[in-house]
C-alpha cells in the first residue's frame, strides 16, 4: 500500500497523511467527550502520552508483540480516564477542564522522572510498526463505529447531556454513567493514538505531550464544529496542515495561526460544519436541482 | 526552615493571586476561562523590563507603567477576540482566548527572542532582614505589600463604588443587570483592563524577584493562576486571592520537604485533590441546580 502511494506522492505528503491519520483518531476520541457530550477536557495529550509510554514500554523493555501494546496502551489511557472521570463527572461546569490540565501536567512530570520512561530524555527506538495501511485501516472502523455510536441511543443520550444536562436527567438518562463511559471511550481512543504516533516516531519524551498539544486537539474539535463526525476530520485535516503550509512564513508560523483561530472563530462561531446538518445540505441541493430543472424546463 | 517557606510561599502566592483575580472576574461575569491572561502578565514583566532599560524609572514607575499599558491591551484583546463571540458557544471564546496567547507569545518571540532576560542588577538594593528564625528580603516585602494593597484597592473598588456595584450585579445575571439599564459593555471591559491591570503589577514584580523574563512565562503562570482561581472558588474575589496564597505556600512546601522535581506536579496535584473534597471551591458558593 505504502510503495503504491509513494508511485505519486514523495515521503513527506505520505509522512503528513500518517500524522493526519493518527491526529483525527485523537480528535474523534476528544470529540466525544467535549463536542458530543459537553464536556470540556483539556488534558487529551496527557491520555496520549499515557499510551504512548505504555506502549513503547511494554515494546522496549518487555518486548510484547505490538497489538497487545496497542490495546493496552488504550486500556490503559481509558483506566487513567475513568480514574479521574468518576470523581469529576459527578459535577457539572467547568471542573472538568481544569482537573485534566492538571492531570496532563502530573503525568508529563511523572514521566520526565520516572526511570523506566527515560526520564527527559524519553525512549528512541521503539520499533516502527505503525505505517499508512494500519493508521487508516483504523481510522475507518473508528469512523464506522463512532457514527453508529452516535446515531443509537445513547448517541443521542450523549448529545442530550451536552444540550441540557438536567432535561436528560428527567428524561431518563443516567448523566453520570454516559459522561464516564464517554469520557472512557474518548481516552480509550487517545490512548491507541499514542501509541500508534510513538511506534510511528519511533521517538518519544515527554515535550512531545504539553498542554499545547493538548490545546491543539481542542482546536480540532472546536473548529471543525463540536460534535460533528465530518467536522472533526476536517478541521484536524485543516489544522495538521496549517503548520506545514504557513512554513514558507517562517518564524512568523504561529503568529498566522493564533490569529486564524481568532478570525475562523469570528466568522464561523459552530466551528466549520458545525450548524450544517446533512438534512440541510440535502434540502439545499434539492432545491438549486428542482430550480435548474423549472429553467431548463421552461426553456423548452 | 519552615517559617522561611512559608515567607517564600506567600511571596509567589500573592504572585499568583494578582494573576488569578483575572481570570475569577471575567469567569464570574461572562464565563470565559480567558487563556490569553497569562501572555498579559508575561506582557506586564516585559513593559517594566522595557521602561527600567530605557528610562532608568524606579521599580513603583515601572510597575504603573505596567499596569497601564496591559489594561490597554486586555481592553483591545476583549473589544477585537471576545465581543464579536458574545453570545455564541463559551467554547469558541475559549478558542479564540487560546488564538490570542499563542498570538501573543510568538510576537513577544519575535520582538525580543526567546532568550531569558534579566533586569539590571542594582535597579533595587536588597536589603536582609533578619528575624531570629526567618530572613526576609525588602524585595519580598515590597511584593507583599504592593500584592496586598492592590488587592485591597480592588476589594474598595469591587465594594464601595458604583462601577464595582455594577461589576457584582453582571456577574450575579448579565441580562438582568442590561435591562437595570447597566451598559454591560461597559463593565466587561473596565473589568478586562482591572484584571489585566492586576496580571501586569504580578508580572513586574515576579520579574525582578526571580531576576527572570522570558516570552513563554506566561504559560505556565497562567495555568497555576487558573489552578488558583479554582482552588479558591471560581468567580469569587476573595477566593482567588486566598487561592493564590494556598497555592503558593503549599507549592513551597511542597518543594522543601518532598521533591522539587515534582513541583509542577504538587501545585496539580493539590488542586485535584481539594476539588474532590469541596468541589465548588475554598471560599466558593456551592450553587444550587435551577430547574
Amino acid at each position: 500500500m505504502e510503495a503504491f502511494i509513494l508511485q505519486y506522492v514523495d515521503i513527506y505528503v505520505l509522512q503528513i497523511m500518517v500524522l493526519i491519520g493518527i491526529n483525527i483518531i485523537m480528535a474523534l476520541g476528544l470529540n466525544l467527550i467535549t463536542g458530543v457530550t459537553g464536556q470540556l477536557s483539556m488534558g487529551h495529550a496527557g491520555f496520549m502520552s499515557i499510551g504512548a509510554y505504555t506502549s513503547a514500554i511494554l515494546s522496549l523493555h518487555y518486548g510484547m508483540p505490538f497489538w497487545f501494546c496497542l490495546a493496552a496502551a488504550g486500556l490503559m489511557a481509558a483506566l487513567a480516564g475513568v480514574f479521574i472521570g468518576i470523581p469529576t463527572l459527578r459535577l457539572e461546569g467547568d471542573y472538568l477542564a481544569m482537573v485534566t490540565i492538571g492531570f496532563a501536567e502530573i503525568v508529563r512530570v511523572v514521566f520526565l522522572n520516572l526511570d523506566i520512561a527515560g526520564r527527559g530524555m524519553g525512549l528512541s527506538g521503539i520499533p516502527a510498526t505503525t505505517n499508512f495501511t494500519l493508521v487508516w485501516g483504523l481510522v475507518i472502523v473508528i469512523v464506522l463505529l463512532n457514527a453508529g455510536l452516535l446515531k443509537s441511543r445513547p448517541g443521542r443520550a450523549l448529545y442530550s447531556i451536552r444540550e441540557d444536562e438536567i432535561a436528560a436527567e428527567a428524561s431518563g438518562v443516567n448523566t453520570t454513567l454516559y459522561k464516564v463511559v464517554a469520557f472512557a471511550i474518548g481516552t480509550f481512543l487517545a490512548g491507541i493514538g499514542g501509541s500508534l504516533y510513538a511506534h510511528y516516531l519511533t521517538y518519544i519524551s515527554p515535550q512531545d505531550f504539553d498542554f499545547m498539544r493538548s490545546v491543539e486537539y481542542l482546536n480540532m474539535v472546536v473548529l471543525g464544529g463540536m460534535g460533528s463526525i465530518p467536522g472533526t476530520i476536517l478541521g484536524t485535516v485543516i489544522l495538521t496542515i496549517l503548520p506545514e503550509v504557513l512554513r514558507f512564513v517562517q518564524d512568523y508560523r504561529l503568529l498566522f495561526y493564533g490569529a486564524l483561530l481568532v478570525t475562523l472563530m469570528i466568522f464561523r462561531p459552530n466551528g466549520l460544519l458545525g450548524d450544517v446538518r446533512w438534512i440541510d445540505v440535502k434540502r439545499t441541493w434539492a432545491r438549486i436541482r428542482g430550480q435548474s430543472l423549472a429553467s431548463s424546463s421552461s426553456d423548452s | 526552615m519552615f517559617w522561611q517557606q512559608l515567607i517564600n510561599g506567600l511571596t509567589l502566592g500573592s504572585s499568583y493571586a494578582l494573576i488569578a483575580l483575572g481570570y475569577t472576574m471575567v469567569y464570574g461575569i461572562i464565563q470565559l476561562i480567558n487563556f490569553a491572561h497569562g501572555e498579559i502578565y508575561m506582557f506586564g514583566a516585559f513593559v517594566g523590563l522595557f521602561l527600567v532599560l530605557t528610562f532608568k524609572v524606579n521599580i513603583f514607575v515601572a510597575v504603573l507603567g505596567a499596569m497601564i499599558f496591559c489594561m490597554l491591551l486586555g481592553m483591545l484583546i476583549e473589544r477585537v477576540a471576545y465581543r464579536p463571540l458574545r453570545g455564541s458557544s463559551r467554547l469558541s471564546a475559549l478558542i479564540s482566548a487560546i488564538g490570542v496567547s499563542i498570538f501573543l507569545s510568538t510576537l513577544m518571540v519575535l520582538i525580543r527572542g526567546p532568550k531569558v532576560t534579566s533586569y539590571p542588577a542594582g535597579i533595587f538594593k536588597i536589603a536582609y532582614f533578619d528575624l531570629g528564625t526567618v530572613e526576609i528580603s525588602s524585595l519580598q516585602i515590597i511584593i507583599l505589600v504592593t500584592a496586598g494593597l492592590l488587592m485591597l484597592g480592588l476589594q474598595l473598588l469591587i465594594q464601595h463604588t458604583r462601577i464595582g456595584k455594577a461589576m457584582r450585579a453582571c456577574s450575579q445575571d448579565l441580562d438582568a443587570a442590561r435591562l437595570m439599564g447597566i451598559n454591560v459593555d461597559r463593565v466587561i471591559s473596565f473589568t478586562f483592563a482591572v484584571g489585566s491591570a492586576l496580571a501586569a503589577a504580578g508580572g513586574v514584580m515576579v520579574g525582578i524577584y526571580y531576576n527572570a523574563v522570558q516570552p513563554y512565562m506566561g504559560l505556565m503562570a497562567g495555568l497555576k493562576a487558573f489552578a488558583a482561581a479554582v482552588l479558591g472558588g471560581i468567580g469569587s474575589v476573595p477566593g482567588a486571592m486566598a487561592g493564590g496564597m494556598v497555592l503558593g505556600i503549599l507549592e513551597n512546601l511542597g518543594i522543601a520537604y518532598l521533591s522539587s522535581s515534582y513541583k509542577d506536579a504538587i501545585a496539580f496535584g493539590i488542586l485535584i485533590l481539594c476539588l474532590l473534597v469541596r468541589p465548588q471551591g475554598l471560599l466558593g458558593k456551592a450553587t444550587t441546580k435551577k430547574v
